[in-house]
């Protein structure tokens, strides 16, 4: 599990996971919030259906695309997370409908 | 649509980026910095005014040098756009770019690409899996959120490898293994630049005292190997490592890869900047003259976005680069130029004499920059196998832009920037032919996806 080894991580905010709260450390990304929440299944594929989560952290790579707010395809790691974000799984089937 | 306009736009607020703008702005030239970040300092220097606060002392003395860098960054007129993602540099210097899903234009007389690096595709079976992050992304997790995991396991060779396992190891995280690919020939081709070493002992003896202390402090360390792959059905179950021909198991549940970094190129590519093939640093260079000038008129490339120096290196190229840009804006005279880049000229040449070394110690097997395995994701978009481009290329498939509309290899939305090098590199021996034969994708606008809505806010702004 991914853990902060700060003592302390200043003001926690609200976000939500699959209608799941999560207090999150309010200067986190939306990736690496997830992933300290013990997230990592962040969406899957749409040609065969591959769990898939962050790769690069820094806007490379895409495998960290999320829905945010209704949203599909949000670069999460580099996107900050906000007080009452609704977070869903990215699950896209090859014909473009969900 | 208004278009503002600058004397210098520069793309990237690394230490190349930085380093320009703030003496193109002391030279009075209007400067416009665009960065995908949310804080300047680049991948490097990445959140080090937040650090600055804290005591992490193990994120080492190289970071906390790129400090002043930033204040004074921060202390210049420079205008500085953060998170603005550009998707558009054309060869006529526009450059279009979006912050919080909104678009906007700019116009510079000169522009800079000082887009840094990226690290290097490393296509392993498995690598596509929950649980297989890069040491890059371990390395802005615990930068810039302190967030770690304890008994990962790290593969692969390259300084930033070593870094980060000697960062781990300092703050007290367990590491479960280092697993170094280092090829063992490597060591002796090295030997064969050890002059360019004595002009910069520093970098290489650091780097020996992380090995040693990496060594010295317990953690399993594995070398010597000819394979490595990664299974699990969702997410990472173990990872298996082929040494002296026997296959050896690890259990584990995270792993982090790293073959070394290679410049950003779809930027100075789209712009039609020319490339050639680095045999020594196998990888694609965005070609430059000694002022950091592209092929395209009014477009220069900066620091590792050309080709891979470091960040020392970076700022000095930057500072080199403004320098050439404000005579071209005349600001300054050809004689100021020439007088006025000889201290980073000098720096610089201390900084590249130790390169070939590195370059030869690290260069990544070919074993590792193209799959051993026909399973293996070669296109983790698309999800493109070694397998089938092989196919490809067995019905006549000649190069990457062909192998696009047999596979859709590269056509996602990472746009090849995690499958282009191994592309290259495996059409080079399928085809047997060299990697300027092969080529490279042509990159296209929009260089970074936007939505229609973002398209269209252009002409709100």
């Amino acid at each position: 599990m991914f853990k902060s080894i700060n003592s302390n991580q200043g003001e926690l905010i609200t976000i939500y996971f699959e209608g799941k709260t999560l207090n999150v450390p309010k200067d986190y990304n939306v990736a690496t919030a997830l992933l300290w929440a013990g997230v990592c299944d962040f969406r899957e594929t749409t040609l065969n259906n591959m769990k898939r989560g962050p790769y690069c952290m820094m806007g490379v790579c895409f495998d960290c695309l999320i829905n945010i707010n209704g949203m599909d395809n949000q670069q999460s790691c580099t996107i900050q997370v906000s007080d009452g974000m609704k977070i869903k799984r990215q699950v896209i089937n090859s014909s473009g409908k969900k | 649509m208004n278009s503002a306009e600058y004397d210098i736009i520069i793309i990237g607020a690394g230490p190349a980026g930085i380093s320009a703008a703030v003496l193109a702005d002391q030279h009075k030239a209007s400067v416009l910095v665009l960065d995908e970040n949310c804080t300047p300092g680049g991948q490097i220097y990445r959140a080090i005014e937040k650090n600055q606060k804290s005591d992490n002392e193990w994120l080492g003395q190289d970071y906390q040098d790129g400090l002043p860098l930033i204040e004074g960054f921060r202390r210049s007129r420079v205008n500085y756009q953060h998170s603005a993602k550009v998707w558009h540099l054309s060869g006529a210097k526009a450059v279009h770019y979006s912050v919080n899903g909104k678009s906007h234009s700019a116009k510079g007389e000169q522009i800079l690409v000082a887009t840094g690096a990226q690290e290097r595709p490393f296509p392993v079976l498995g690598w596509t899996l929950n649980g297989v992050m890069s040491a890059g992304a371990a390395q802005i997790l615990l930068k810039e959120s302190g967030v770690v995991y304890e008994d990962a396991v790290f593969v692969g060779t390259g300084p930033l490898l070593y870094l980060i396992a000697h960062q781990y190891i300092s703050a007290g995280i367990p590491i479960k293994a280092i697993i170094d690919t280092t090829p063992r020939g490597n060591y002796l081709r090295a030997l064969r630049h050890s002059f360019g070493v004595l002009k910069n002992t520093k970098n290489i003896f650091q780097g020996w005292r992380w090995k040693r202390e990496i060594i010295k402090s317990g953690t399993l360390y594995i070398s010597n190997i000819s394979d490595v792959r990664i299974n699990g059905s969702d997410s990472v179950a173990s990872i298996e490592y082929c040494q002296r021909s026997k296959w050896k198991n690890l259990d584990c549940k995270q792993v982090f890869l790293h073959q070394g970094v290679t410049p950003e190129l779809n930027t100075s590519l789209s712009a039609g900047c020319d490339k050639s093939w680095d045999a020594r640093q196998v990888c694609w260079t965005i070609d430059v003259d000694q002022y950091g000038q592209s092929s395209i008129d009014g477009i220069s490339v900066a620091g590792d976005a050309s080709s891979i120096a470091g960040g020392v290196a970076a700022a000095q190229r930057g500072s080199i680069a403004a320098l050439n840009m404000l005579y071209n804006l005349e600001l300054i005279s050809s004689g100021d130029r020439k007088a006025l880049s000889k201290p980073f000229k000098k720096k610089l040449s201390k900084e590249m004499a130790v390169r070939p070394f590195i370059d030869s110690l690290f260069k990544p097997h070919l074993r590792y920059r193209t799959p051993q395995d026909n399973e293996t994701i070669v296109c983790r978009c698309e999800e493109v196998t070694l397998a089938q481009i092989k196919e490809s290329i067995g019905v006549g498939c000649k190069g990457p832009s062909q192998l696009k509309s047999f596979t859709r290899c590269g056509m996602g939305p990472c746009q090849g920037r995690l499958c282009g090098l191994s592309v290259t590199e495996i059409l080079t021996k399928e085809l047997e032919i060299r990697e300027e034969q092969a080529g490279y994708y042509n990159v296209r606008p929009p260089i970074k996806p936007v939505t229609l809505a973002e398209l269209a806010s252009l002409d709100e702004t």
